[in-house]
């Protein structure tokens, strides 16, 4: 089957982007973009927003088409602190608001379960969400981020190398997928059905943003530090 | 050993490059390469391929069902998914096995001896839970290590991750903690059992 072209430029009307893949409305609050831009094109709205406009569009793209990989010269062109910026906002995006609002269905799940599935339900919850902060913060925030900001200034630290990378997105991701099968599959019926069909879509919506997440770790910032370590002497 | 592929995709560029990669693997053979999906059946039997690699895209929404037959008419089949771009896991569930577009050779080469290690991952139609996978499933959610199960049970470590790729490929859940709600939801176990 033929790829279709995505149609991100400089020049795309703004709004046409966020018609042509609604997921990417979920990218505006990260990048700080505030809403009301009108007919502007994407090189306008991103610099009334001092946003690096070939990174939102690099973005973009891995959003909108899971194969997109971008070459040699395209990474050159990416400010390491911008992509940090970015990453640390997806983060707070996941811990303050998706987890939360997942948790907050969860909560009424676990309470009409009872005595008998509740406290299991919960207690698999709290483990996960150990685990999300445990990479997300302890990991990525307090290490990898720190390292690769010495990096950028020139500094090189031998305690770390960017090829030890955790690609723990996969775990993160496999554990929701566990909770959506025993979410829907072997919670006994009557529990609050619907509540459980609409935590379901938040689970799938979440899941696939984090696969986003991971594919722009593993093809942007990855390639970035690691250029950056050859760099240095 | 010697495996005998078939690569169904199509596009031309990724399935030469692709039966390049396999081609230099001592244990592996390209025996076809198809476009389509059409007379891949015909083409399974009279080539006696084991191992089939195709692009969902190729079978599109309706492939658990095509998978499904295509297991019943041939139960010496390993099918691996070749994801040309994002799919769900769910949709790629159904394959006992998948290839990205972006891995690199070494990682292709080493899922592949993965994949066709792993004799008992066929049979996707069935769900139940053998004796033997209950016992692991039962020891996995009391937070035994695959060591321990295997001298408990008296059976080899590999038997053990066999067991407990099936408990996954049956019950749709991968990690300990959600086969241990599991395991309590079934009432395989009880809550006082587990090592807290």
């Amino acid at each position: 089957m033929p790829k279709k072209k995505t149609p991100f430029s400089k020049d795309t009307k703004f709004a046409e982007l966020l018609t042509a893949d609604r997921r990417l409305l979920q990218l505006l609050s990260r990048f700080g973009i505030g809403l009301g831009f009108g007919d502007r094109n994407v090189a306008q709205v991103c610099q009334m927003n001092q946003v690096n406009t070939d990174l939102f569009l690099m973005i973009c793209e891995i959003y909108s088409d899971s194969s997109f990989t971008p070459g040699q010269t395209e990474l050159g062109q990416i400010d390491m602190s911008d992509l940090l910026s970015y990453l640390k906002a997806s983060h707070q995006y996941y811990l303050n608001e998706r987890f939360p609002h997942i948790e907050e269905h969860l909560q009424r799940i676990i309470e009409a379960c009872g005595k008998k599935y509740g406290p299991m339900l919960r207690h698999f919850y709290d483990e996960y969400k150990q685990e999300v902060k445990r990479h997300i913060q302890y990991y990525e925030e307090e290490v990898v981020f720190p390292y690769i900001e010495a990096l950028f200034k020139g500094q090189r630290t031998d305690s770390y190398k960017i090829d030890e990378f955790e690609h723990n997105h996969t775990n993160i991701q496999d554990v929701l997928d566990d909770m959506m099968n025993i979410l829907l599959k072997y919670l006994p019926g009557d529990i609050l059905p619907k509540e459980r069909i609409e935590i379901s879509y938040d689970i799938i919506e979440l899941s696939d943003d984090l696969n986003r997440h991971s594919l722009i770790e593993e093809r942007i910032l990855i390639p970035c530090v690691e250029s950056l370590e050859n760099a240095l002497p | 050993m010697s495996n005998r592929v078939i690569i169904c995709e199509a596009s031309e560029i990724i399935a030469i490059g692709l039966a390049e990669i396999i081609d230099g693997m001592a244990q592996f053979d390209v025996v076809a390469r198809l476009d389509s999906p059409e007379h891949l059946s015909e083409k399974i039997t009279a080539t006696d391929v084991n191992l089939l690699i195709i692009d969902p895209m190729l079978i599109g929404v309706s492939n658990k069902d095509f998978l499904a037959q295509l297991g019943k008419e041939h139960p010496q089949l390993t099918i691996i998914a070749l994801a040309t771009s994002y799919f769900d896991h769910a949709m790629l569930a159904s394959y006992n096995g998948v290839i990205e577009l972006y891995e690199t050779r070494s990682k292709i080469i080493s899922k592949m001896t993965e994949y066709t290690q792993s004799e008992n991952t066929k049979n996707t139609d069935d769900v139940e839970l053998s004796k033997r996978e209950t016992d692991v499933l039962v020891a996995v959610a009391k937070g035994m290590m695959n060591k321990e199960i295997a001298d408990q049970m008296n059976i080899s470590i590999h038997t053990v991750i066999s067991h407990r790729k099936n408990i996954t490929r049956k019950t749709g859940i991968k990690s300990v903690s959600g086969l241990t709600v599991y395991a309590l939801l079934n009432n395989l176990i009880d809550e006082n059992e587990l090592i807290p």
